[in-house]
């Protein structure tokens, strides 16, 4: 596969938060891969750690935590950067957040300073990374609001966050994201916190974006209902680890993973008449503190096989072109690790 | 052999275990409340633990530096139960100050549990027992004398006594007018609550030493001591209640907004039953944080008034009338030992300080790190 | 937003009344009055007062009057001529007696004020920044001793270190040679020397609550996700914590001007007391003990107002800096 073609590839990236209780390991491995133009979508319940690892690409953790493996990111101009390598605080790192990476938090009413107006703020990261003229970036900004369908954005500019609906706000943080053209949005729960009718507007406004500007984005959510808007491709989490990943079609259609068919059965269907209750999975996400060994999920599965499940962590393995899985309901899955059982009992010999 | 690690064990613990279990984690702060749970017990016995009475006058002794206790005798020998030298006091021909010297030649084994002065334990228990002393021709000042000859250890303990006890008694009554006050105004808002928030900021925004100062002239010069304790611990409530009132005040609106009373609401218990079973717990754990750290400010305020003349007057004796004697820099710079009962203060404000601290960070059993 | 300014204005004025009442009344309520006291000292002194005497001198300073008479005689002239009444003790009208002295509190006073702020903002920062680090847990003990010492108690330290240390006696705003002189530069020179003593002692146990405070609300607001929003665009990490969460924290801080000022005005109340300094504090020390009506309750009448003009500036500050309080007040 070529080089170019890829704008980012995590490798193995683990972060560990080392708690009080224990070592927490929030990503716990993950290997992705986001091309160019390409929307990826990552899901999970709350607490799989897919806001850690959206906030590890722009070495956001906390300062205790500790990131290994590499996110390998293609920026605009340039060689192929790793960014796990650079330090949280130097200025090679800081070139890319807002320039070329951009961030959308889940909640767009305390991703505002509410002492700075909405100008102010959204202004900054334009002077820090497209112009140092206050009046051009003054203008960049206006138009940024008015391409996110911001009614006044003359108005808009000199108000304070408080003063915006959830919508306007969003979408004025949906601006400031876009404002230095990323090539890459990473959008932790755009959403969530908004009404269902706003929520489609702004999604329907994130797509229309995407296609003018031409950027990839990583779209996080537990919600797949969402998902089955938005993206391209999934990658669903469970504590830290990616179980399965695919195209939106197979996924809906063919999830191979105990815990994606578990999410799945607990979407709720309009038009779909049913006598069925929604489905719950049972238990909770245990916190990823002493995780249990072998599969993650072993103890909340349905088709647990003990002697099995309980002692080696499947890998993920692709049960068909584009579909990959670590689950030992696949024979595939079974397969990679006896190769890798015998591998290591021939390198024994 | 599998093992299934991942099977949790939950224990179902009450709000109050949480609160200890993560008190105790808290080390200095459980060292703070061992510590101030015996200076209690101490002081409530001070009679007992001094070895001198607070009035005893030891005339050839005034100004004396602190006694110290030996275990080595001068000819090398180590003896097991400590002792004193004989201290005599002899006049410097030079500078014409007294000078304190020992003297080898005699010495008195420290004793425990011997006769005393005589005393009144408790207030009615006669005893003259005192848990450490020496022979009578001997002295023991672990912290010198001051300048009437009174044993500052002896002072000190009973003085700490009084000001231990003047804070909780101040905070007792500042407590009820807190709860009175808050609870009213989070109780009923609208106007009351409107007048008791105006009232508590008026309050607070008055320079609190300037007006304990007008107030305790207040109490009557007549007044025995006991009636002059009540009376400073009145003045230092009367404002030092405010504080309360807020938190009161502001943790009943935000828990009765809280849902959890809401769904008791709903699940029809009554007023009082969501009171007592909801509220009461819910800020309980906030008001003994404030309460602990409340604490401290009284005893500073009784050490200030006291210190000025306004507060504690002779005869009772307090940390702040101990400091008195030390009112005079002359004096403190040849015998620093005059200071001790300031240093006392400290420890005590530290330590309440330090509970508090802890207590706090306990209260709140659902936070981590 | 004027309304708003208006109204406060208008309920300060209001407090200032309830003040001057309460500091009256307060004043007045212990048994007896100066002419006792005065007759007392007499007879301490050996002279046996004249009963006519002292009821001519009970009689011309109105203190056979009731209470409330008495006030309106005290606040009108206050109000109409600025006049504070008159010292029984010391022979002269009371403004003559504190006039100097007040000038020196309020400088005092707001020199510690700007201490405790200059001193505990940098080091809340640094704490804050270097959570548990070595420098955080020093500061933190430091701040803990501060909080716990009485102000008299570290004004005798100061003294006693002085004394022994430098064999100087400290005490005094000036040196000898200034203490009555006019007011000149050479005298303003001289009175910033003997500063710094009763302002670091006043002002510890502020700066130990502040550095609390703010460190702790600094803690908080890292945690802020408009503070990691604002790091994702790449701001510079100094300036990011200048602009957001110090921001934010400085409120509370700003807000807490008015605890702060009153403990400050206590704080040197005692201060001047222990290093003896021509401040109101012993002033008031001895007008209270000999009961001095117009002297005690003008000067307590003076630092309430010095506290309650204190604060009402930190609210206007607050709501200059504050868009949030801005949009609350003026609606």
């Amino acid at each position: 596969m070529a080089q170019d073609s890829i704008l980012l590839r995590l490798e193995d990236l683990k972060v560990y938060l080392p708690l009080e209780e224990g070592i927490l390991k929030a990503v716990d491995g993950v290997s992705l891969e986001v091309k160019p133009g390409q929307t990826l979508g990552l899901v999970g319940e709350s607490g799989c750690g897919k806001s850690t690892l959206a906030l590890s690409l722009l070495r956001l953790t906390p300062r205790f935590a500790r990131t290994s493996g590499q996110i390998l990111f293609q920026p605009r101009v340039g060689a192929p950067v790793d960014l796990a390598q650079l330090d949280a605080q130097s200025d090679a790192i800081r070139a890319v957040r807002g320039n070329e990476i951009a961030l959308i938090f889940q909640e767009p009413m305390t991703s505002f300073s509410p002492l700075y107006t909405i100008g102010n703020q959204i202004i900054e990261p334009i002077l820090l990374h497209r112009t140092k003229d206050a009046q051009a970036a003054r203008e960049i900004a206006l138009d940024m609001l008015a391409r996110v369908g911001i009614p006044d954005p003359v108005e808009t500019i000199r108000k304070y966050p408080q003063q915006l609906s959830g919508g306007m706000r969003q979408r004025a943080m949906i601006a400031m994201a876009l404002s230095c053209q990323p090539r890459l949005l990473i959008a932790d729960e755009p959403t969530t916190a908004l009404d269902v009718t706003v929520q489609a507007q702004v999604l329907k406004l994130m797509r229309d974006l995407q296609a003018e500007f031409g950027m990839s984005i990583l779209y996080i959510t537990h919600d797949l209902g969402v998902i089955a808007r938005m993206v391209d491709e999934v990658a669903v989490m469970y504590l830290g680890r990616i179980v399965e990943q695919a195209n939106v079609d197979s996924l809906f259609h063919k999830a191979g993973h105990p815990y994606t068919q578990a999410l799945l059965r607990s979407i709720p269907r309009v038009g779909k008449k049913s006598k069925r209750r929604l489905e719950s999975i049972q238990g909770n996400v245990p916190v990823p503190i002493n995780k249990p060994v072998g599969c993650d999920f072993y103890p909340r599965c349905p088709f647990v096989m003990p002697g099995l499940c309980d002692r080696i962590e499947p890998p993920l393995v692709p049960i068909e072109d584009d579909h990959r899985v670590s689950c030992y309901l696949h024979p595939a899955v079974v397969a990679a690790v006896q190769r890798e059982d015998e591998s290591q009992a021939y390198h024994a010999t | 052999m599998v093992s299934l690690k991942s099977e949790q064990t939950y224990e179902i613990l009450s709000q109050r275990q949480l609160v200890w279990r993560k008190f105790k984690r808290h080390r200095l702060a459980l060292v703070c409340f061992y510590a101030l749970i015996t200076l209690y017990a101490i002081v409530i016995f001070a009679e007992f633990f001094a070895p001198y009475g607070a009035f005893e006058r030891h005339s050839d002794f005034l100004l004396a530096p602190p006694t110290s206790l030996h275990f080595v005798d001068e000819n090398g020998t180590f003896h097991l139960r400590p002792f004193v030298y004989k201290v005599t006091n002899e006049l410097n021909r030079q500078t014409f100050t007294r000078t304190f010297v020992e003297d080898t030649s005699e010495h008195y084994d420290l004793h425990f549990f011997v006769h005393g002065d005589p005393y009144l334990l408790l207030g009615f228990i006669q005893s003259d027992i005192h848990l450490f002393g020496v022979d009578a021709s001997g002295t023991i000042f672990l912290v010198g004398t001051d300048s009437l000859g009174r044993d500052v250890f002896s002072r000190l303990l009973l003085g700490a006594r009084t000001s231990l006890f003047v804070g909780l008694l101040g905070l007792s009554i500042g407590f009820v007018l807190g709860l009175f006050f808050g609870g009213i105004s989070g109780y009923y808002g609208g106007n009351v609550d409107l007048f008791v928030q105006r009232l508590t900021e008026f309050l607070q925004s008055l320079p609190t030493l300037p007006l304990w100062m007008a107030l305790a002239a207040l109490v009557p010069a007549e007044w025995t001591p006991i009636q002059v304790y009540f009376g400073i611990s009145s003045v230092l409530a009367i404002i030092g209640w405010t504080g309360l009132a807020r938190v009161i005040r502001g943790k009943l609106i935000s828990l009765r907004e809280e849902d959890y009373v809401t769904a008791a609401r709903l699940n029809g218990l009554t007023e009082v039953a969501i009171i007592t079973r909801h509220l009461l717990p819910g800020f309980m754990s906030y008001l003994i944080v404030y309460l602990t750290l409340a604490v401290p400010q009284m005893i500073l305020g009784e050490t200030a008034l006291s210190y000025l003349g306004l507060g504690i007057r002779a005869p009772a004796v307090s940390l702040g009338t101990l400091l008195q004697d030390a009112q005079n820099v002359q004096t403190v710079t040849i015998s620093p030992w005059l200071l001790v009962p300031g240093g006392m203060v400290i420890l005590i404000v530290v330590a309440f300080n330090f509970l508090g601290d802890g207590l706090r960070d306990a209260a709140d059993p659902y936070k981590h790190i | 937003m004027t309304g708003y300014i208006v109204r406060r204005l208008g309920y300060m004025v209001l407090v200032l009344a309830l003040v001057s009442i309460v500091a009256f009344t307060i004043i007045n309520l212990p048994p007896g009055s100066w002419i006792d006291n005065y007759a007392t000292q007499l007879a301490a002194s050996g002279t046996l007062p004249d009963q006519s005497e002292l009821d001519f001198l009970q009689h011309r300073y109105g203190l056979d009057q009731p209470l409330l008479e008495q006030y309106v005689h005290w606040i009108v002239p206050l109000v109409t001529r600025g006049d504070f009444g008159f010292s029984f003790e010391w022979q002269q009208p009371v403004w003559t007696l504190i006039s100097d002295r007040l000038l020196l509190t309020v400088i005092v006073s707001l020199a510690s004020l700007f201490f405790v702020y200059a001193v505990s903002i940098p080091i809340a920062l640094y704490s804050a920044t270097h959570q548990y680090s070595a420098g955080d847990y020093f500061f933190s003990f430091l701040g803990v001793l501060g909080l716990a010492t009485p102000s008299f108690m570290l004004a005798l330290v100061f003294m006693i270190i002085m004394l022994r240390v430098f064999n100087v006696s400290p005490g005094g705003l000036f040196s000898p040679e200034y203490l009555n002189a006019p007011w000149s530069w050479g005298r303003v020179g001289d009175l910033l020397i003997h500063l710094p003593v009763p302002v670091i002692v006043i002002g510890v146990s502020g700066t130990a609550a502040v550095i609390r405070i703010l460190r702790s609300q600094l803690l908080d607001e890292f945690q802020k996700q408009y503070v990691i929003t604002a790091r994702a665009k790449g701001v510079r990490e100094l300036k990011l914590i200048l602009k957001y969460p110090f921001r934010m924290a400085m409120n509370p801080i700003i807000s807490n001007i008015g605890t702060i000022l009153p403990a400050i005005v206590s704080g040197s109340t005692i201060v001047a007391i222990v290093l003896g300094l021509p401040m109101v504090g012993p002033l008031l020390l001895r007008a209270i003990v000999a009961q001095d009506t117009f002297v005690a309750a003008s000067i307590l009448l003076l630092l309430s107002v010095m506290t309650i003009i204190g604060v009402f500036i930190a609210d206007l500050l607050l709501m200059w800096l504050d868009p949030r309080i801005r949009f609350e007040k003026s609606a």
